[in-house]
């Protein structure tokens, strides 16, 4: 299929049709109204699909939830003071085991903050969010490529571990446009989940809960859904490396910030400076083993974000002391130029013998 | 011999953990014959609330899942969405509908959502000890309110369903109580409409049921089904509070 020119919000939406999204619900916030309304576009009057602009975010992520009951993909979008409101639902998805997509195009914080991007969600994304010892898949896009080649892979993971899977974007990927390939045709018949909760036909009556009066029963659940983490952690984390190989100073950093070092990056390069970058994608489980084996080569890290340090402590906790890790991070939606990490490169970089 | 009264088919044989006079246990029963009755027990799906009767999937022998307290409406919206052949219905009391879940409740009435409410009024919370709910009379004592339910600080016991009633998207509400065999009768025939009408694809429907809490009330069952009748009525009286079933546009 020829590239088209799209906003990442609209990506999503493509994408997250093409990978056979049923049900959308959403609630109105900025900076990831373009999905919303693509949705309500080109979702609603597909046949068997549903698109709702729920009373809140609240309830649009149980209707998510009763969309993920019935056996079929669904999905709900908002950005960061929304995806507080969600926390609750995405606790109980996660507790039910139940697949869904959750994106979070996430803006300044805290409290209603500002509109324009952050990564101030970072925490919340990956330590589980809401209440309860559990966790979700978080994935970290970079471009406009990236988030529909993402929202597709969401999808996957979620009905293949049981899972509400996160897709932490930011308003600036949100609202750029790029070029983008969708690499998969919609599918023309919408996927059920063998475990789809659709009345007892053939079978006994099923009922799926979490509250439990046993705390061993729920204990036993959370080690199930520990195990079923381990194994995630094992299989499907994700990460690329730019320039790594000979890296006196590495850059951490993740999404759009990834996206601003790679030029700082580049002009270092060509300045003499080896300096290199780790990207995670996957956010949750984080490259812990990756930054352990680069850590035997490269001694100095810049941990770049757009918050005050919140992916710092999983670079920090990966390396456990064997590196000199630095940060440079710009919070409140303030977005840092190439040039100004670059100055943090060249700095740190002349400093780290 | 004819056999007038048996254990309805889809009630499982197992204890209720109700308290003795509990109006929960009624209303199972009542469900589960009418989901008999209406032949739709491959195709139904219940949702429970957190409270005393999130145990109804251990006593309904149909689908069920859990919904997070207050959310049910959504949770059913989601579910009927996705599978519009399911009949899906909400399991509430009346904090769960009229307080924390006003908001999903009213939404989901007003897009004419095709699901059904059955909202238990008991004027009180019961599995958190007997506080406060939307629906205490004036003057009752609870755990939150120990001098009675005062109007200038707690203000007035509310009607969701007249509320609802205002909604074009609801179809059929009925209030009803289960405090003597011939409520409980009537009971069962508001259920049986509420699907009916679910099944018909009219709209939203709902029946609040009056229904006693003598644990909380501190009353004797016998006491807690007069007291149905002599005070709760009073304020939420008895009757279909809105039926446009019949119209050939719910407008």
């Amino acid at each position: 299929m020829p590239k088209v020119l799209m906003t990442g919000n609209a990506a999503i939406g493509e994408a997250a049709i093409r990978a056979g999204c049923q049900c959308y619900f959403g609630y109105p916030i900025t900076p990831q109204n373009e999905l919303t309304e693509y949705m309500a576009t080109h979702l609603s009057r597909r046949k068997g699909c549903s698109f709702i602009q729920a009373e809140s975010e609240i309830s649009a992520i149980n209707m998510v939830y009763g969309a993920s009951l019935a056996g079929v993909r669904t999905m709900t979008s908002s950005s960061s003071p929304g995806i507080s409101l969600k926390q609750e639902g995405i606790s109980y998805l996660a507790a039910c085991e139940l697949p869904a997509v959750i994106v979070n195009m996430s803006r300044g914080g805290p409290g209603l903050g500002s509109i324009s991007a952050a990564q101030s969600d970072y925490f919340q994304a990956t330590r589980g969010g809401g209440h309860g010892d559990y966790r979700t898949i978080v994935l970290g896009p970079s471009s406009v490529q990236e988030l529909a080649d993402l929202t597709h892979r969401a999808f996957d993971l979620a009905d293949k571990y049981q899972i509400p899977v996160i897709i932490l974007g930011d308003g600036m990927l949100g609202q750029m446009m790029e070029p983008v390939e969708f690499k998969h045709e919609a599918p023309k018949e919408l996927p059920v989940r063998s475990n789809a909760l659709r009345g007892a036909k053939g079978r006994p009556s099923r009922y799926i809960k979490t509250f439990t009066s046993k705390p061993t029963e729920l204990e036993e659940i959370n080690w199930s859904l520990f195990r079923r983490y381990q194994l995630i952690k094992k299989e499907e984390t994700t990460f690329e490396t730019l320039m790594a190989e000979d890296a006196e100073l590495l850059v951490v950093a993740y999404g759009i910030a990834a996206r601003i070092a790679k030029g700082a990056i580049n002009r270092a390069r060509s300045n003499g400076m080896k300096v290199g970058m780790l990207r995670p994608i996957s956010l949750w489980p984080f490259p812990t083993h990756k930054l352990e084996e680069l850590a035997k080569k490269t001694k100095h890290y810049l941990v770049f974000e757009m918050n005050m340090g919140q992916m710092l402590e999983d670079v920090q906790l990966a390396l456990g002391g064997k590196g000199d890790v630095s940060f440079y991070g710009r919070p409140g939606g303030v977005i840092p130029t190439p040039s100004e990490v670059y100055r943090v490169i060249s700095r740190l970089y002349y400093r780290k013998a | 011999m004819k056999k007038v009264y048996t254990r309805p088919k889809y009630l499982k044989k197992v204890h209720f953990h109700y308290c003795p006079g509990c109006g929960h246990s009624i209303i199972h029963r009542l469900i589960t014959e009418v989901v008999e009755e209406l032949n739709i027990h491959d195709r139904v799906i219940g949702i429970p609330p957190p409270g005393c009767s999130v145990f109804a999937y251990y006593y309904l022998d149909v689908d069920m899942a859990e919904s997070a307290h207050g959310r049910g409406a959504a949770v059913a919206t989601g579910l009927k969405r996705a599978y519009p052949e399911a009949i899906v219905f909400t399991y509430q009391g009346d904090g769960d509908l009229a307080a924390i879940g006003t908001g999903e409740t009213i939404h989901a009435a007003n897009r004419g959502e095709r699901i059904t409410a059955i909202f238990i009024n008991n004027a009180v919370y019961g599995m958190t000890g007997g506080q406060m709910a939307p629906t205490t009379l004036l003057n009752q004592k609870t755990t939150t309110t120990p001098y009675g339910r005062d109007t200038k600080l707690e203000g007035y016991p509310i009607k969701i369903s007249e509320m609802l009633a205002l909604t074009k998207g609801a179809v059929y509400i009925e209030r009803t109580a289960v405090n003597s065999p011939a409520n409980i009768r009537k009971t069962k025939k508001a259920i049986r409409k509420a699907f009916q009408t679910q099944i018909d694809d009219l709209g939203y429907s709902l029946v609040e049921i009056l229904s006693p809490c003598p644990t909380n009330w501190r009353m004797t069952p016998l006491e807690a089904w007069q007291w149905i009748d002599k005070e709760m009525t009073r304020e939420f009286p008895l009757g279909v509070i809105k039926d446009v079933t019949g119209a050939k546009d719910a407008d």
